[in-house]
C-alpha cells in the first residue's frame, strides 16, 4: 500500500447501523442477506463507546441508520451522547415509527437532520413496494412534523422500474413537504437489491426520460431545494466514487459491531473485518486491513492505474466489481474502459426486459 | 438568486457553524455536507447570522469599519458570498 498511516485523513462520517430490524420489507434494502438478529445488537453502552470513538477518530457527522433506527428505544440517548461529543446527528429512517412527540425528544437531544425514504408518491404503490400498509400516509405526516419541529428534512426518492416515471411528482412532493434536500436515488443493486435486479431495473427508455425530467428541473430548483442526483450505475459510462473512495470518508458500523468500509463490503471474500471489540475506530480506520486494502490508488489495475480520473472516482465500487466482474480488485465494470463493460450491458438488458415478481426483504429476528 | 441589503439572512434548518479542533478549521455543518470556511466567509457569516444579526447592509457597515476597507468592495463580496450560500442551500430561502 502506498498509504502509510501518516497520510490517511480522518473520516468525515460514521454510519451507525443500530439495528437490522425494520417494519418495512423493501425488496431493494441495502442490508445484507444475512441480517443480524436483535440479540446480537450492540447495547446502549456499546454504541456510546462507538460514538466516543467516532469523535476521537475525527468524524464530524454521525448517521443513525439501520434497518429502522427508531426501533431502538435508546435512540434519544444515543443522539444526546453524539451531541455531547460534538458530532452532528443525521437520522436515516422510514419514519413509520416516529411521531411529533418523539421528534421533539430527538430534537432536544440535538438531532439536526432527518432523512425519510419514500417508496412512491401515492399510497398504494408505496405501501406495496415497502410491504407495509399505511406506511406512506404515516411518512407524509412525519415529514411535515419534521419541518414543523425546525429540523432539516431530506426526502429520499428511491427509484426503480415501478415508480421511475413519477420522478417529477417526487420532486413536487418534496417541495410541498418543505424538504431542504431531495436525493433522487436510483436503487443500488447490492444486498437485497441485487437479488431483485430483474424485478426492479428500469429500461433504458425509462431511464432517459427520468434523466431528462430531472435535468430540466434543476435550474428552477436551485436555491429552493438541494438536489442530490447521480446517474444510475448500470446506465453510466463512468463509475461513481463509491462512498467518496474506499476508506476515504466513511466508516460503517453494523448492528453487531463489525467495522466496514461500506455496507456491502462483507460480500467481498478474503477481507477481514475488525469489530468494535477489537480496537478503537481510529486505529481500525488508520491501518485496519480491510480499509487499507483498496484505499488510495496503489492497488489499482489497468486501465485505472494510468487513468487521469483515478483520484476522482477511485476506480469505482469494489462490491460492484465483484458482483459484475467476479473480482473485487478489478476496475468497476460500469466504466466503459473496463474489459468487462460488455457484461454490464448484457446483464442490464436481460434484467431490464425480465418480468419477474420481486422478493421482499426478510425479517431480522 | 439575489440577496438584498435591507434583508436579513439565517442559516437553513440543520445548518450550523462549528469549529473542528482536529482539522483546525471553521465549517458549516449541514445535512450530509460540510463546507470548510476561509477567514472571509467566517467573518461574513458571523456578521450576518445569529439571533441578534443586523440587516445585511448593517453587517456590511460593520465589516467595512472593522477591516477599514471601502464599503463598495465589501458589499460586493458579501452579497456574492451570501447569494452563493443561499443557492447551495446553506442559508434559508
Ligand atoms: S430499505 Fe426498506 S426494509 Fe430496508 S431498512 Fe430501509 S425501510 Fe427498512
Ligand atoms: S479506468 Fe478506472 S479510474 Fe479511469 S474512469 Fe474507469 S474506473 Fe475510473
Amino acid at each position: 500500500m502506498s498509504c502509510t498511516a501518516a497520510d490517511v485523513d480522518a473520516p468525515y462520517a460514521v454510519l451507525a447501523e443500530l439495528t437490522h430490524r425494520c417494519p418495512l420489507r423493501c425488496p431493494y434494502c441495502s442490508n445484507p442477506l444475512a441480517l443480524d438478529p436483535a440479540s446480537r445488537e450492540l447495547d446502549t453502552d456499546g454504541w456510546k463507546r462507538v460514538i466516543d470513538q467516532a469523535a476521537d477518530a475525527g468524524a464530524l457527522q454521525i448517521h443513525f441508520s439501520g434497518g429502522e433506527p427508531c426501533v431502538r428505544r435508546d435512540l434519544e440517548a444515543l443522539v444526546a451522547h453524539a451531541t455531547a461529543v460534538g458530532l452532528y446527528s443525521n437520522l436515516i429512517t422510514s419514519a413509520v415509527l416516529l411521531d411529533a412527540e418523539r421528534l421533539a425528544r430527538l430534537k432536544a437531544a440535538g438531532l439536526q437532520h432527518v432523512q425519510i425514504s419514500l417508496q412512491d408518491v401515492e399510497p398504494e404503490g408505496a405501501d406495496r413496494i415497502g410491504g407495509f400498509k399505511g406506511g406512506h400516509a404515516r411518512k407524509l405526516e412525519v415529514a411535515r412534523a419534521v419541518v414543523e419541529a425546525g429540523l432539516a428534512l431530506t426526502i429520499n426518492a428511491v427509484l426503480h422500474r415501478h415508480n421511475i416515471e413519477r420522478v417529477d411528482d417526487f420532486i413536487d412532493l418534496a417541495l410541498e413537504l418543505g424538504a431542504g434536500r431531495i436525493e433522487v436515488a436510483n436503487v443500488q443493486y447490492y444486498g437485497w437489491g441485487l437479488t431483485n435486479r430483474a424485478a426492479l431495473l428500469p429500461t433504458r427508455e425509462q431511464l432517459i426520460a427520468m434523466d431528462h425530467a430531472v435535468r430540466a428541473r434543476l435550474p428552477s430548483l436551485a436555491g429552493r431545494i438541494v438536489v442530490d442526483y447521480v446517474v444510475p450505475d448500470y446506465y453510466a459510462r463512468r463509475p461513481k466514487a463509491c462512498m467518496g473512495g474506499w476508506g476515504r470518508r466513511f466508516m460503517n458500523v453494523t448492528p453487531s459491531g463489525r467495522v466496514l468500509p461500506c455496507h456491502a463490503a462483507e460480500t467481498i471474500p478474503g477481507l477481514e473485518f475488525e469489530t468494535v471489540f477489537d480496537r478503537p475506530l481510529a486505529a481500525i480506520w488508520r491501518d485496519g486491513a480491510a480499509f487499507a486494502r483498496y484505499r488510495g490508488t496503489a492497488w489499482m489495475p489497468e486501465p485505472c492505474q494510468s487513468c487521469d480520473r483515478k483520484e476522482q472516482d477511485w476506480g469505482g465500487c469494489r462490491c460492484q466489481a465483484l458482483a459484475l466482474a467476479g473480482d473485487a480488485a478489478a476496475t468497476d465494470p460500469v466504466c466503459e474502459l473496463s474489459d468487462a463493460h460488455g457484461t454490464v450491458a448484457e446483464l442490464r438488458d436481460r434484467d431490464a426486459a425480465a418480468e419477474v415478481p420481486w422478493r421482499y426483504r426478510g425479517a431480522a429476528g | 438568486m439575489t440577496v438584498a441589503e435591507d434583508s436579513r439572512v439565517r442559516l437553513a434548518p440543520g445548518v450550523m457553524l462549528r469549529h473542528d479542533r482536529n482539522r483546525g478549521a471553521w465549517m458549516l455543518m449541514a445535512p450530509e455536507r460540510v463546507l470548510t470556511l476561509d477567514d472571509t466567509a467566517l467573518a461574513v457569516l458571523r456578521a450576518c447570522t445569529g439571533p441578534d444579526a443586523p440587516t445585511i447592509g448593517g453587517a456590511i457597515d460593520a465589516l467595512a469599519a472593522e477591516y477599514d476597507a471601502p464599503r463598495g468592495e465589501i458589499a460586493t463580496d458579501v452579497l456574492e458570498l451570501l447569494a452563493d450560500l443561499r443557492l447551495k442551500g446553506y442559508l434559508a430561502p
